[in-house]
């Protein structure tokens, strides 16, 4: 599968309306349905716009996936939800801004689980999205689309969102590269919000320098965003995240929490993962085990604080100003009638037990105690940083599971998240990258880094990636 | 001391929009929408569309600490937004971003006229939220077949200013409100004229019983009816035997009662919790230099005036009552005899526009500097004055203009001598009875003077001239 380089370099004697429509002529033909709306017109005229004017930026004429959860202007933006089928909103996000200005070509709105909830893609209105390595499993999820479309050639990268492992579950799901930055390094301007206080922009791409320079070009301070950071790594040179792709590891400490491999870890996992350690303590990396004790309150208080934010994010929709709208009534019936027939079941599910965590006489037993937990667990990262540079550990428990296995099972589904959530209710950094296969299906590890040290994990990354040959590998018939 | 004999508790919240702020509080759209089409000042952020987040305005932010210096209030540390979360067309969001814990000013005071001389009112918190869409209905809620809704007003900048529950009577709830707009008009803040300016809550209780929270008041009329109304109301609850239930009520303008809305069982869930889009702000750093550029306010300046121009601590209390009418008196005591401006500023001008429902922005400083000189010099009497000053506010022109046309110039002496011996001969009767001790009986000689010169006579000059013709 081509790199943004490859793209790059074909370009001079191509042109970007041929890779446009090649990549057009696929989502065409694909069974994977990692497409909600695909922009073809406005993309086939963009591409000619820039063959034209011969336009220079970074990605200029490339096309690129986006999870239907981003703002796009003139695009539609459903969230994968009835409620918000046939909205086109009127402004673009922060990342779409950037992405535009350096001459990336939006080719569609991808996939995802309704407005982000899920681990698997199934609870899409638009039914579920299909995983390249198997069609009968999931991609992973929420950002699945994202996952399979760059995985199955649809698009050469995408953006995704991450509130609790949905960047890295789909990328180790799909055997592909996954990044989720430290909280505040992207814009969440014109992300619809689903937990404001844990979700990051990340970027999926088939190699960590496609992935770096993504990220290079959507990070970045923005007003618009009060919890936007304006700083970017001092250590790097020229103020780029790739330049920070240096295929050297000699001297970094690997922390090993050993409660990311608990039980319930499939065992091709957690050899490939132990593996991947060796492989970079053969480059010259040192690894030794952390603690991370407060690790198993973590699922339980990513649940109750994500929750109780997506009941009140979720408030808006209403069918006042946009979206599915019922036959009128008072407003009341409205109101309810609009939310009845617009989220499907999950997305009910977790507003009704965020709304009760939050009620009065059940907030500070449930929503301060999260609050609290959190703090622990942002703690147990802090000190375990204190010795190591990077911690490595499983990004999913186990491979991609089949379709409709667990859909009926939220609490087996939720536990699914049990070695991402942390990292989120953290604030760190994390990438996935793959490395290895069990029974066909592609692993993903994840690299977890200090708040703001993208650097490291990339690195860890890109050294990792020099040295194996995991992704180089594709699903069959892509 | 007050005898509050039925144990009223009146406490207040008072919703101020920061309505002279250039933009909205999380967005840059515009504060000057009043006289544009609805929905035209309205942006991602304000309508509440998906993926868009607040900002916080810094300006806000420095008037609400204003607001809370100028109230005595102690201004936190830091400060931090959250959700109050509940359902409503008028609510882009589904909650309103306001404030919970960690107010950004509290535990101050305000000094009113109170029942019985000075009285203090304490001020529990001011926060700061942002202000809802505005509900149209084709006329009235009950008969409109639909609702509009324009969001032009959403996201404007609201202070809620809270008191204790300290005031004892209607009256002195009245006085809270005029108090605390003079006060934020002093700041620059607010425009009390603007639609929506000034929306206030009551909470009133009798004898220790339980609290009915008045929403719905847009006026501090309305406020202190409404509170009339429902102490007659809670009193006769207890005349009945009754219980005064605590719950929420409706005040109904036009028919000047009060309507249950809810009952205590009934109260929202507003599931509090701290807006995760805007983190907390410190502000401890910022208090010092906006009380540096404090302006002088209502207090401060009426003893000034006393000071200053040796005018009556009434008199300065009616011209401190409003920013511009203080402007407009200094302006013209800086250039007159204090006193003579502010009897003429205070009682006469101030009653005429208030007759006429105008504020001193219809009224030319210079022209009041011209009647006071024509009055000094003698060249027209005080009735003359108080006719140019009605003539100027119904007709315009200039008082030189009034002054000719109405032939207002006092007329010479030796022209009330004639109509003073005129008088004299005319009134056989009065004349005798004045010579009978019946001092009262010059009066009407004076009156008959005035006659004969139309007014333009002064009625000082013309007792005297006759007293000298009848001695």
């Amino acid at each position: 599968m081509a790199t943004i380089n490859e793209l790059k370099e074909s370009m001079h004697s191509g042109s970007s309306e041929e890779i446009v429509a090649e990549y057009l002529e696929r989502i065409e033909k694909s069974k994977l349905n990692a497409f909600i709306t695909v922009a073809k017109e406005s993309a086939i005229n963009r591409a000619r716009e820039i063959d034209s004017k011969g336009e220079k930026g970074m990605f200029s004429g490339i096309p690129i996936a986006i999870k239907d959860n981003i703002s796009t202007k003139g695009i539609q933006t459903t969230c994968a939800s009835k409620i918000l089928s046939g909205y086109v909103p009127p402004y673009d996000a922060h990342v779409i801004e950037r992405l535009k200005e350096a001459g990336a070509i939006i080719i569609g709105k991808t996939n995802m689980d309704e407005f982000a909830m899920g681990t698997s893609t199934e609870t899409s209105f638009y039914g579920p999205t299909r995983n390249p390595w198997d069609m009968e499993r999931v991609p992973g999820g929420s950002s699945g689309g994202s996952a399979a479309a760059v995985a199955g050639g649809e698009a050469p990268f995408s953006l995704g969102s991450d509130t609790g492992g949905s960047v890295r579950c789909p990328a180790s799901f799909c055997g592909i590269v996954g990044l989720k930055p430290t909280y505040g390094v992207i814009s969440r301007y014109g992300l619809i919000s689903y937990a404001n206080s844990l979700e990051q922009i990340g970027s999926f791409a088939t190699c960590v320098r496609d992935v770096t320079m993504l990220f290079d070009v959507i990070a970045g301070h923005d007003s618009r965003d009060s919890t936007s950071v304006d700083r970017i790594d001092t250590h790097l040179d020229a103020r780029t995240y790739a330049s920070a792709l240096v295929n050297d590891v000699k001297g970094l400490k690997i922390g090993v929490p050993e409660e990311y491999f608990d039980e319930g870890t499939d065992k091709g996992v957690e050899n490939s993962v132990r593996d991947a350690i060796n492989t970079l303590e053969e480059l010259g990396a040192k690894s030794q085990i952390v603690m991370m004790p407060h690790t198993k309150y973590a699922l339980s208080a990513y649940y109750i604080i994500a929750m109780s934010e997506a009941s009140s994010n979720l408030a808006r929709f209403d069918g006042m100003r946009y979206g599915l709208r019922t036959e009128d009534s008072d407003w009341h019936t409205t109101f309810s009638q609009v939310r009845a027939a617009g989220f499907g079941d999950e997305v009910k599910r977790r507003i009704m037990l965020g709304t009760y965590a939050l009620s009065a006489g059940y907030h500070d037993r449930y929503y301060l105690k999260a609050l609290k937990i959190r703090t622990l667990i942002k703690q147990d990262f802090e000190l375990a940083f204190k010795d190591v540079d990077v911690l490595i550990a499983p990004t999913m428990p186990y491979p991609a599971f089949k379709i409709g296995e667990k859909i009926d099972d939220p609490i087996s589904l939720y536990l699914s998240d049990v070695d991402t959530v942390p990292v989120n209710l953290a604030g760190v950094p994390s990438i996935s990258v793959p490395c290895g296969f069990s029974g066909g299906l592609p692993i993903g590890m994840q690299i977890i880094g200090k708040h703001f040290d993208e650097a490291a994990i990339l690195r860890t990354a890109f050294t990792f990636e020099e040295n194996t040959d995991f992704h180089n590998k594709t699903p069959e018939g892509m | 001391m007050y005898e509050n004999r039925d144990g009223i508790m009146i406490g207040l919240e008072v919703h101020v929009q920061l309505n002279r702020l250039k933009t909205k509080v999380f967005c840059g759209c515009t504060t000057d929408y009043h006289n544009d089409p609805p929905n035209s000042h309205v942006c991602p952020v304000c309508l509440g569309l998906p993926g868009a987040l607040p900002v916080i305005n810094k300006k806000a932010v420095e008037a609400a600490i204003k607001v809370g210096l100028a109230l005595n209030c102690r201004v936190e540390e830091h400060t931090q937004f959250y959700r109050k979360n509940y359902y409503y067309p008028d609510l882009p969001k589904g909650f309103q971003i306001t404030q919970y814990d960690f107010p950004i000013s509290s535990g101050g005071y305000i000094i009113i006229e109170g029942e019985d001389g000075e009285h203090r009112v304490g001020i529990t918190r001011a926060h700061m939220e942002e202000d809802p869409g505005r509900l149209v209905h084709e006329g009235t809620i009950d008969k409109s077949k639909y609702t509009l809704i324009d969001y032009n007003r959403s996201g404007m900048a609201l202070l809620e200013i809270v008191s204790d529950p300290d005031m004892r009577s209607p009256k002195e709830a009245r006085r809270y409100l005029d108090k605390l707009r003079n006060i934020v008009e002093y700041l620059d803040i607010f425009d009390g004229d603007l639609e929506g300016a000034l929306r206030v809550d009551a909470n009133i209780s009798i004898m220790g019983g339980q609290r009915a929270e008045i929403k719905n008041i847009s006026s501090h009329k309305g406020a202190e009816k409404a509170l009339l109304f429902e102490i007659v109301r809670q009193k006769n609850v207890i005349r009945r035997g009754g219980i005064v239930v605590q719950e929420t009520r409706h005040f109904d303008e036009a028919r000047e009662i009060t309507l249950s809305m809810r009952s205590k069982e009934e109260a929202h869930d507003y599931r509090y919790f701290p807006e995760p889009d805007l983190v907390p702000l410190k502000i401890s750093g910022w208090a010092p230099a906006i009380k540096a550029t404090l302006p002088e306010l209502p207090d401060a300046r009426r003893m000034r005036f006393v000071e200053e121009y040796g005018i009556t601590d009434d008199h300065a209390r009616a011209l401190t009552s409003e920013l511009k009418l203080a402007i407009f008196y200094e302006d013209v005591a800086e250039k007159a005899d204090p006193r003579t401006a502010a009897v003429w500023v205070c009682d006469v001008l101030k009653g005429e526009l208030n007759y006429r429902d105008m504020t001193i922005e219809a009224f030319k400083k210079e022209h009041m500097l011209s009647i006071i000189e024509l009055l000094v010099s003698k060249k027209i009497t005080e009735d003359g004055a108080v006719e140019i000053i009605r003539a100027l506010l119904d007709k315009g022109g200039s008082p030189e203009e009034i002054v000719k046309e109405k032939s207002l110039l006092k007329v010479e002496g030796d022209i009330v001598s004639i109509a003073a011996a005129e008088a004299i001969k005319e009134n056989p009767g009065a004349v005798a009875d004045y010579n009978s001790g019946k001092e009262k009986a010059l009066n009407s000689l004076v009156g008959a003077v005035m006659k004969k010169t139309k007014g333009r006579a002064d009625a000082r000059t013309a007792r005297e001239i006759l007293l000298g013709k009848l001695r």
